[in-house]
């Protein structure tokens, strides 16, 4: 692997003293696409916030290390955060109506970042800006430029906010959901610009979804994310193939195939999520497990090698693949 | 097909946009523009599509939540626009809706039982033990405890609150429930829970579904037959298993390929068909076919007439100049 662009190290965050992220570690490497999945609450939303210096306020950053390249965000002053973000560091996020600024032009919003950033002229910094929407698949850019996010669709507000993302070529990409409120035919339009563009400029994505299909599309590593903790963590193809942890076999198998006989009963996975801060003693999966036993109630297991590439964090991992 | 259940013919739902000081109508949104539609006994129909093609307005029409500019919807024979007051109460029985958002669906001052009690008070069914007594087997059949009755929303996890909106839903023995983006809201592990729920139920009371959603791996494993609606048209209509194995309509082929297949090495070697451009406005449809403007087979006469949905071998209909020629 290349030097990563950005590592994160035992990332631990607490919400009033409750743990919401609870010793991530991941990296992602130039032009590598990592998806990290998992259920609302597991933390995965809160793990991307804290690269970007964006907890909300009552989150707190109990421990860990987030590196972007070899400068260590955590030991930057807010200021040299705020130099960061929007040039090195740029996210994406669900609701693309939400996220743009309503009173001002698409145009404007975009040659923000390069205004602040890069100190180009204004005529310089609209053409960029104009490109850069033409890049990302908006047709008739100059009117386009000039318009406000009410006078686009929901899929060209998120091209844009791409564009407003992308227009200082970031090392890495963070996207938090970023086709889940859109059509799937926007959705196919969106999942492409991404590919192109980590393609084109060797961006690192951090991609943040729940939907397996969007995974299988996009991603080079996986990691599976379950009560604050990643659980399993392998390539794309290799958790497709097999699984060693008894929640991504589950959560793969209740999941309607397109080649799969309709109208049957589906796997289904016990109970439900834990809610933050009543996690389980010892594997947090442990009571909805059907493999759990006394060794799962009493001691959490650790990310151990799998078999083939990966990691995953489970004391019978090598009986995962008979469930079901 | 089983007996027919539900018949919606020429069915139209225009709006009007108002504008000028007097509020005259300007123009019109044609949310749905002239469906045709059968719903047997027993059969689910899944109705698929873009946001704003017109799914749920269609939806709300056959509810009654919303009345059609034109057309008929007749139940079990007997219509129900315009129809009888006697028929028109019977059918607001007959029909149910289970929306997408749990949370939003249930009352937070009302404890369950008191919302699952609702329809059987609102139409004077049952003494109040009785009511009590039915809450309870309702509970039972979404595979919650009776003694939940007397606790309120918020001590149930999103998936529990989709079994009590089916619970409240099921009440009044309906025959047909709409079911609008039924398991969208929920957790991916609690999904498959409900869609094993809605199967057993369907089987046991031989209902009728009417499934609205965006998600066609569930589609695939859910419905019998699926109905392809853009921009208020329906473009293509059939069995599911023929629909998703052998597309006729170009749109019906670019909206299966678009959705991610759960699986990387079928993913990446297939071929995927990106449409251009967006939805147009149903305010200003395109003239001639509605998908004229981002279709890849296009010719001249698909911007000059609107195509027919053409009846096919399988029961198959397609509306389409050049795939389903007349």
């Amino acid at each position: 692997m290349t030097d990563p662009v950005l590592t994160v190290e035992d990332l631990k965050i607490t919400i009033g003293g409750k743990p919401v992220v609870d010793g991530v570690s991941f990296q992602v490497a130039q032009g590598e696409i990592l998806s990290v999945v998992g259920e609302s609450g597991c933390g995965k939303s809160m793990t991307a916030f804290s690269i970007m210096g964006l907890l909300p306020k009552a989150a707190r950053f109990a421990a860990g290390r987030v590196m972007l390249g070899d400068v260590d965000l955590r030991a930057l002053p807010e200021s040299g955060r705020r130099k960061l973000r929007g040039d090195e560091i740029a996210m994406i996020f669900q609701e693309p109506v939400a996220s743009l600024n309503p009173l001002m032009k698409i145009g404007r919003q975009i040659e923000e970042n390069l205004a602040i950033h890069r100190h180009i002229d204004p005529g310089e910094a609209k053409r960029a800006a104009i490109a850069m929407l033409e890049e990302v698949g908006i047709p008739e850019p100059e009117l386009r430029y000039g318009q406000y996010p009410f006078e686009l669709s929901g899929g060209m507000c998120q091209r844009a906010m791409i564009a407003m993302a992308l227009i200082c070529r970031p090392k890495l990409l963070i996207a938090d959901e970023p086709t889940t409120a859109l059509d799937v035919t926007i959705q196919a339009q969106i999942l492409e610009l991404m590919k192109r563009l980590r393609e084109e400029t060797g961006t690192a994505i951090l991609l943040i979804t729940h939907d397996m299909g969007v995974v299988a599309d996009m991603a080079d590593r996986v990691a599976v994310m379950y009560a604050g903790r990643v659980i399993e963590e392998a390539p794309v193809g290799n958790i497709f193939a097999g699984q060693e942890h008894p929640y991504t076999r589950l959560l793969l198998s209740t999941i309607p195939r397109l080649d799969g006989a309709p109208k049957t009963i589906l796997p289904t996975i016990e109970g439900t999520v834990p809610d933050i801060g009543q996690w389980p003693v010892g594997c947090r999966f442990n009571p909805r497990c059907p493999l759990s036993d006394s060794h799962c109630v009493e001691s959490q297991p650790p990310l151990t090698p799998r078999a083939d590439s990966g990691n995953a964090a489970c004391w019978h991992s090598d009986r995962v693949g008979a469930i079901l | 097909m089983s007996e027919t259940l539900l018949s919606v013919r020429d069915l139209k739902v225009h709006f009007p946009i108002r504008g000028g000081l007097l509020g005259r109508p300007v123009g019109w949104v044609k949310a749905v523009d002239g469906v045709d539609l059968d719903i047997g006994v027993g059969e689910s129909i899944a109705l698929v599509g873009e946001s704003g093609c017109g799914k749920s307005t269609l939806g709300a029409a056959i509810l009654g939540m919303q009345r059609p500019t034109s057309g008929t919807i007749s139940f079990e024979g007997k219509p129900i626009v315009h129809g009888e007051p006697a028929a028109l109460r019977a059918f607001s029985r007959d029909v149910q809706i289970v929306f997408q958002d749990p949370v939003a669906a249930l009352n937070p001052k009302l404890t369950i039982g008191e919302s699952i009690a609702e329809p059987l008070a609102i139409h004077g069914m049952g003494s109040a033990k009785e009511r009590r007594e039915r809450v309870a087997e309702l509970l039972g059949l979404v595979g919650l405890h009776p003694q939940h009755a007397e606790r309120r929303p918020n001590a149930f996890s999103g998936g529990q609150r989709q079994r009590i909106v089916i619970a409240r839903a099921l009440a009044l023995n309906p025959k047909l429930l709409i079911l609008d983006e039924p398991v969208s809201a929920l957790d991916v592990s609690i999904r498959s829970q409900i869609l094993n729920l809605l199967l057993d139920l369907q089987k046991r009371f031989r209902l009728s579904y009417l499934f609205i959603s965006h998600d066609l791996s569930v589609v695939r494993h859910f419905a019998d037959r699926v109905a392809v609606m853009y921009l208020g048209h329906l473009v293509e209509t059939g069995r599911t298993s023929e629909v998703f194995a052998n597309p006729v309509h170009p749109y019906t082929e670019a909206l299966l390929s678009a959705v991610p297949l759960p699986d990387p090495i079928a993913q990446r070697s297939r071929k995927r068909i990106v449409l251009k451009g967006d939805l147009p406005s149903p305010a200003n449809p395109p003239k001639g076919c509605a998908f004229v403007t981002r279709c890849p087979l296009a010719e001249p006469i698909c911007r000059e007439t609107a195509p027919p949905l053409v009846a096919l071998d399988g029961g198959r209909r397609a509306a389409c100049h050049v795939r389903a020629a007349a």
